[in-house]
């Protein structure tokens, strides 16, 4: 079948995006931007590829009669096995990885033997992998790399011996092995998964209707994607191995984007990792006016991760903590390095963590509201993406500023916020073709 | 289009390179000739004046933007912060002060004199007035000041001409007689002055043929060389008389070629966008700047930093029947001292009578006096024209204020935003792989 894919290079994260002919989402990807980006994007891709066979499989599925709870299950099920297959495949390879590491970090560290450590490792490694698949809540992320990296780092501390297995050797070992593992694109088949874990899969279905799943489920998953156009975007998007008309800004993908999750949508704002954009756009989605930070990165996403950083804590846990405030506290400073100096200030002084963060979100969203007037104000509707539109705290922050200064605004947010460079790019991906055709 | 790695000059471009080598041996030798330097300002420079009197302009700016895309500006500023100039401080003066103190050497290596007399004609940007303050302590050199009011109603009353007028003649004439010990001579400024006016008139012709399609110039990036001459120290000489004949002569070859502009890469082919700039280029990053507007196939048809030097577009010309009325309109119709609306209204001609798809604000940390209001300006540009604007921030010569990857990405998503808002048709797509 036709399709069309978007690729959004983040500094964070790499996102992918598929289309089919008639323009509707049929998968999604994500990767973290690692250091090579040729990999992340192969990556990206995969996983939107993957995605886009669950979602041929759920609609193959539709056609079945398998009983209550039957297709929901099976779904969850397929994309599960998946999951973990992939885990599996990723730990062979830092299996390998580290096998080869061991050696020069023994020399390292005179006097230790890592083979054995490692292996004891790795064995507990294989025994929780199921369980990191069983919940969203029991994975750290969704990237084997923080995965990986916790259970290791937990496991390595617990068995540590300062003479023979010190703990900075079996980090050491990981910290180069993972490097390489994260460089190669594992490419696994979901077909080739439905086909080696049917039994599995299909358990708990009857015979006449395990037949008829195995059968649709496999056509599905071995559909051809014949792909008519990609376009890229994204910080990194030069580095994508396409076409330069093949290329596009991510203001005009974010716009884009942001008018198909949301056709009403006239002010779009994004606050991604290292940059805020302020955007406009018209009925037709096209950028009309935008404003971004400049030169400076404070106000981003990147400034909240400075700011987790200094108070010991998990990006994620930052929202939840300042929504705890009672009383907000005034943060002058709008530089980053300032704000972490006054943040210390005012810790030292007694003030509550909730109220000082409850005063950095705010820090940021004025920042932003700073671009948004520049940008030409906000206009009904007003659509919020990025990284920290997952932050509550900054969108509690943003409905009341906005609500301050521009009257009442309908705020969207989508779930698959992050994907909304992507599906732009993956809509001009269409569009430029359509427009090619009818030329 | 290829990138040679030496840029391509024409053969203006060369004679202005002999021009202004010559120019720094004349200044390096003038403790020998016995020659006087007088420092003063490109908007609303005296130029003629001062060559009446055989005195020898030098123009900090100047030096400023060229030590920036000589990549000399940090260090320079670096050394004036290390006096106690703020990070705030504009970067022009921070540069002209670092490089004093690093030996004043000009673009050719060799020592620029330190001046006889500082002439301040005050035009608009009040930082000029604290930069000269600042050089008087540092050289102990005498300082004159004309005293330019600003257009705040867009035009000037005679009143106004009759008190500039007044000043050049209590004020700035003695000065320059008693630097350079000769009597003010009218019969040999009126001469200088004839000849301006003749650079003026192709000046201008090479600035407007920008409106003919395919653009033969770029009005921003090469404007920059295009006014050097003019808005320096040659304003008024037979050199600069030639150098735009010959300009002159060059751009019309272009237009009966139908070529685009010359750019450090070569002759533009496709002229994709056509677009008004306000505001200075940013110097240090300079080529780079171009390249991320002509790569695109954007062309700059006009511009209003092009015309900080004199409003020879608006059709003043220097008169050499009237030398000091004319050196008084001349400064008070200087761009940088006009008013808001004023501007808006210049640009909005610019955008109409250019045919351009819109307007590229440049807006430096420097220039608190210029730079007040340009989002303003964009605003209403864009209301008035319906053209699209873009924003963008840079430096002057401070190299730390200016992100390239932050500034690509802005230029990009403009000139991306202004073939989306024509329609214009993508290529079509590839198809690329079954997987």
């Amino acid at each position: 079948m036709k399709a069309f894919i978007g690729i959004d290079l983040g500094s964070t994260t790499t996102k992918a995006v598929i289309l089919d002919e008639e323009g509707e989402v049929l998968g999604k990807g994500l990767t973290n931007s690692r250091s090579n980006y040729d990999v992340a994007c192969a990556i990206a891709k995969g996983e939107a590829l993957a995605d886009a066979r669950f979602t041929l499989c759920a609609k193959a599925l539709r056609g079945l009669d398998l009983g209550t709870d039957q297709h929901g299950r099976l779904l969850a099920e397929l994309e599960r096995i998946f999951r973990l297959a992939q885990h599996r495949e990723q730990l062979a390879l830092l299996r390998k990885e580290l096998a080869a590491e061991v050696p020069a970090l023994e020399r390292l560290f005179p006097g230790s033997a890592l083979a054995s450590p490692v292996e004891q490792i790795l064995a507990r490694m294989e025994e929780l992998a199921p369980s990191l698949f069983e919940s969203e809540e029991k994975r750290r992320s969704d990237f084997f790399r923080d995965n990986a990296a916790s259970q290791f780092a937990a496991e390595a501390e617990r068995i540590a011996d300062p003479q023979r297995h010190p703990y900075e050797a079996l980090l050491g070992a990981f910290d180069k092995a993972i490097l390489k593992v994260e460089n190669v694109v594992v490419e696994l088949r979901v077909a080739d998964v439905i086909e080696s874990h049917a039994a599995e899969l299909l358990e708990g279905l009857g015979e006449n209707q395990r037949d008829a799943a195995r059968k649709v489920l496999a056509e599905a998953a071995s559909a051809r994607f014949d792909v008519r156009n990609e376009v890229g975007t994204g910080y990194g998007r030069a580095r994508l191995p396409f076409h330069k008309a093949q290329i596009r800004s991510e203001i005009l993908c974010h716009g884009l984007g942001a008018h198909r999750m949301f056709p009403r949508t006239r002010t779009v704002l994004d606050i991604g990792g290292q940059d805020t954009k302020a955007i406009q756009v018209d009925a037709q989605g096209i950028v009309t006016s935008f404003q971004m930070n400049d030169r400076c990165a404070a106000g981003c996403g990147r400034y909240l991760g400075y700011i987790a950083d200094e108070m010991n804590l998990g990006v994620h846990e930052l929202g939840p903590l300042a929504q705890r405030s009672k009383r907000h506290v005034k943060i002058n400073s709008t530089c980053t390095v300032f704000a972490g100096a006054e943040l210390r200030e005012r810790l030292t002084l007694g003030q509550k963590r909730e109220d000082i963060l409850a005063g950095l979100h705010r820090a940021i969203i004025l920042r932003a509201m700073s671009l948004l007037a520049r940008s030409g104000g906000v206009e009904e509707e007003f659509t919020f993406t990025g990284g920290v539109a997952n932050n509550q705290a900054a969108v509690a922050a943003l409905r009341k500023l906005v609500e301050e200064n521009y009257g009442q605004r309908t705020i969207n947010i989508s779930p698959n916020s992050i994907y909304t460079g992507a599906l732009g790019a993956a809509l001009f991906a269409r569009r430029d073709v359509l427009a090619g055709a009818s030329a | 289009m290829s990138d040679p790695k030496e840029a391509l000059k024409d053969a203006s471009q060369l004679r202005q390179k002999a021009m202004l080598a010559d120019y720094f041996q004349r200044l390096a030798r003038a403790p020998e000739t016995g020659h006087k330097v007088v420092y003063t300002f490109v908007p609303g420079n005296l130029t003629e004046l001062l060559l009446s009197f055989d005195l020898i302009p030098v123009l900090p700016e100047i030096n400023a933007l060229q030590s920036g895309m000589r990549k000399k500006s940090r260090a320079y500023i670096r050394e004036a912060e290390k006096q106690g100039h703020s990070e705030d401080v504009c970067t022009y003066v921070k540069c002209d002060v670092g490089m004093k103190l690093s030996g004043n050497l000009g673009p050719t290596g060799e020592r620029i004199p330190d001046p006889d007399l500082l002439l301040l004609s005050y035009t608009g940007c009040f930082t000029f007035m604290k930069w000269f303050e600042v050089l008087r302590e540092e050289y102990g050199a005498p300082a004159v000041m004309l005293q330019v009011p600003y257009q705040a109603a867009g035009k000037y009353t005679t009143a106004q001409r009759d008190y500039v007028v007044d000043q050049l003649r209590r004020e700035v004439i003695p000065a320059l007689e008693r630097i350079s010990g000769k009597a003010y001579d009218e019969d040999r400024l009126k001469e200088l002055l004839a000849r301006s006016a003749r650079a003026e008139e192709d000046l201008v012709w090479v600035l407007e043929s920008a409106k003919h399609r395919p653009s033969p110039i770029d009005g921003y990036f090469g404007a920059v060389y295009y006014v050097g001459p003019i808005f320096s120290a040659f304003r008024g000489t037979e050199d600069a008389v030639r150098y735009y004949q010959e300009l002159r002569s060059e751009v019309q070859e272009r237009i009966d070629k139908g070529l685009g502009p010359v750019t450090p890469a070569g002759t533009l082919t496709e002229e994709r966008y056509r677009l008004v700039f306000e505001g200075p280029p940013n110097w240090t990053d300079f080529r780079k700047f171009w390249s991320f507007f002509h790569e695109e196939g954007a062309v700059a048809v006009a511009s209003t930093y092009s015309k900080v030097g004199g409003s020879y577009d608006e059709g003043f010309r220097h008169d050499p029947d009237r030398p000091l009325e004319t050196l008084a309109k001349y400064c008070l119709g200087c761009y940088t001292n006009k008013s808001l609306p004023s501007r808006i209204d210049k640009i909005v001609r610019y955008v109409e009578d250019y045919q351009a798809d819109g307007l590229v604000v440049n807006s430096v940390k420097s220039c608190n006096s210029f730079s007040a209001g340009q989002l303003l300006i964009l605003r209403e540009v864009e209301r008035r024209t319906g053209k699209p604007g873009a924003f963008i921030e840079s430096d002057l010569v401070d190299p730390r204020y200016f992100s390239a990857a932050n500034i690509k990405n802005r230029i990009e998503s403009y000139l991306q935003m202004i073939a989306q808002k024509r329609g214009d048709s993508q290529p079509r797509g590839r198809r690329l792989a079954t997987v």
